[in-house]
């Protein structure tokens, strides 16, 4: 999978938007950049994200970062795995690795956000 | 144009197979160093079971040669050279006069007039200094920074049969803290410590650096088939926190005693006058430190972090010197230096954790003990 459709975050997270549902995740490069995940604290299902703001926190073997939500919204669903398999956000960021699922509030707020090509020259991958 | 240079990172003779393999590198008291290769958890998990290599290159040696050296070295350490026989290591404190802690030293001990000292990236400009201001006391001892060497750490409970399967020679007889010169691995001449800074059994070998490529290569494939991992200085520090093992800057600095770090034990106010003596002494007569170094195991799923303060209710009672994650136990842990009074094990405490208070307890040290290591 390759997120050519996600929106990107200049705080390295990404979302997958389908409808008013995102997907929210961080990035390839900021899972490299962690290195070994071991810690991931999440909001519960019902909680509510704000654009720009912490929504959770990463702890890697050498730092520690907040989670920045990409959009305004309700929170849907949670990646339970990664309790007991922080790993997953290192092995497949795009995909297994992803964080929660928002309700967001207006999906048209999407459009402040990167595309992949933009956050690529960002962070500069080729 | 402004003169102003900013100061370029040295490297390692060792730099460009670091780069080779792949490592990501940062910078450690002005050495750009490889920080992992793999990745930390997996070389953490090749020392505990099988084998790592590291280059620890940035490591400074300062050499003690003379008719005097032995009365140097006694001066200048807490610890007691004057019954280490050539051929055996130690471990010591350098002390200010005030007591505080100049850096923290491996002596090996080469001839009867003859000492190398191991000392921190950090200090070697400082050390070499100090040990030279201190030879002006002995006209015949010479000090000298040594330089054109590279170090390696060979660590884990399968080390010894890396470096004897790299060299063809037996090591079997070599016991920890000694060292040997002369040994040869593949025709280069190295000197070889069994030591080391993860808590495993190991060597630290020292070579030119001229010589420390076919080294570093010999030493990995031999060290294949017993599931070697070449080693950044990540995995050296969850590998020592786990140990309990202090690093400099961290549990020690010129503002913390040994007494304070917990290494009462290399302290040898018995063994005559020795630079921080006095001030030491001080502090054992009035019964001891009045902050001490404790472990500490924090409560669910939060890693403890240099800097991160300690408290008891309101108070604050002291300050977390190294944190990290252990592999071992799962958990986030830490040195920390506190009140004494909180000390005792199994006291509950309250880290502040970027704004929000995490439990943790003072655990018995070190966090990890090697079931394959004899010392």
């Amino acid at each position: 999978m390759h997120p050519e459709n996600y929106h990107f975050t200049k705080e390295h997270e990404w979302i997958n938007l389908e409808g008013d549902k995102g997907t929210v995740g961080i990035t390839d490069y900021a899972q490299k950049q962690l290195g070994d995940i071991v810690f991931v604290e999440l909001p519960s299902e019902g909680d509510t994200v704000q654009k720009g703001k912490p929504f959770g926190v990463v702890e890697s073997v050498k730092s520690v970062s907040d989670l920045y939500a990409p959009l305004t919204g309700r929170v849907a669903r949670v990646n339970t795995r990664l309790t007991d398999e922080p790993e997953l956000v290192n092995q497949d960021p795009y995909g297994e690795g992803w964080l929660i699922v928002v309700e967001v509030t207006d999906p048209a707020e999407a459009e402040g956000l990167m595309s992949l090509a933009e956050y690529e020259s960002l962070t500069g991958k080729s | 144009m402004s003169s102003l240079k900013t100061e370029a990172p040295q490297r390692t003779a060792l730099y460009s197979v670091h780069e080779r393999l792949g490592a990501r590198f940062f910078d450690f008291a002005g050495w750009e160093m490889p920080i992992e290769y793999s990745g930390i958890l997996d070389e953490h998990r090749a020392v505990r079971e099988a084998a790592g290599l590291f280059d620890v290159s940035h490591m400074g040696i300062i050499r003690v040669a003379g008719p005097q050296a032995e009365e140097l070295v006694q001066r200048a350490v807490t610890n007691d050279v004057s019954a280490l026989p050539p051929g055996r290591a130690l471990y010591s404190p350098v002390c200010r006069p005030d007591g505080g802690t100049l850096d923290d030293v491996i002596i090996y001990r080469m001839t009867p007039s003859r000492f190398l000292l191991v000392v921190n990236a950090s200090n070697r400009r400082k050390d070499f200094n100090w040990f030279g201001r201190m030879s002006d006391g002995f006209p015949e001892t010479r000090v000298d920074l040594v330089s054109g060497r590279a170090i390696l750490a060979l660590q884990g409970p399968r080390a010894e049969d890396v470096l004897e399967a790299a060299s063809g020679a037996s090591l079997g007889g070599l016991p920890f803290f000694s060292v040997i010169e002369g040994f040869q691995v593949v025709g280069v001449p190295c000197i070889v410590a069994r030591a080391g800074y993860t808590g495993e059994d190991g060597f630290e070998i020292i070579c030119e650096d001229r010589a420390v490529i076919k080294l570093w290569e010999t030493i990995l494939n031999a060290g294949r088939t017993f599931g070697i991992a070449p080693c950044g200085l990540g995995a050296r520090d969850t590998l020592r926190l786990e140990a309990a093992l202090p690093l400099y800057g961290h549990e020690l600095s010129e503002e913390i005693n040994p007494y304070e770090a917990g290494l009462g034990r290399f302290v040898k106010l018995e063994k005559g006058d020795f630079i921080g003596r006095e001030a030491l002494q001080a502090v054992k007569e009035r019964g001891g430190p009045d902050r001490v170094r404790v472990g500490l195991m924090a409560e669910g799923r939060v890693i403890p972090r240099q800097g991160y303060e300690v408290f008891l209710g309101d108070d604050g009672v002291g300050v977390v010197t190294s944190g990290g994650f252990s592999p071992f136990l799962n958990k986030g842990i830490a040195l920390a230096l506190v009140s004494r009074s909180v000390s005792s094990l199994g006291q509950r405490l309250n880290l502040n954790v970027r704004g929000r208070a995490v439990e943790c307890e003072v655990v018995k040290l070190p966090f990890y003990r090697s079931p394959h290591k004899g010392a």
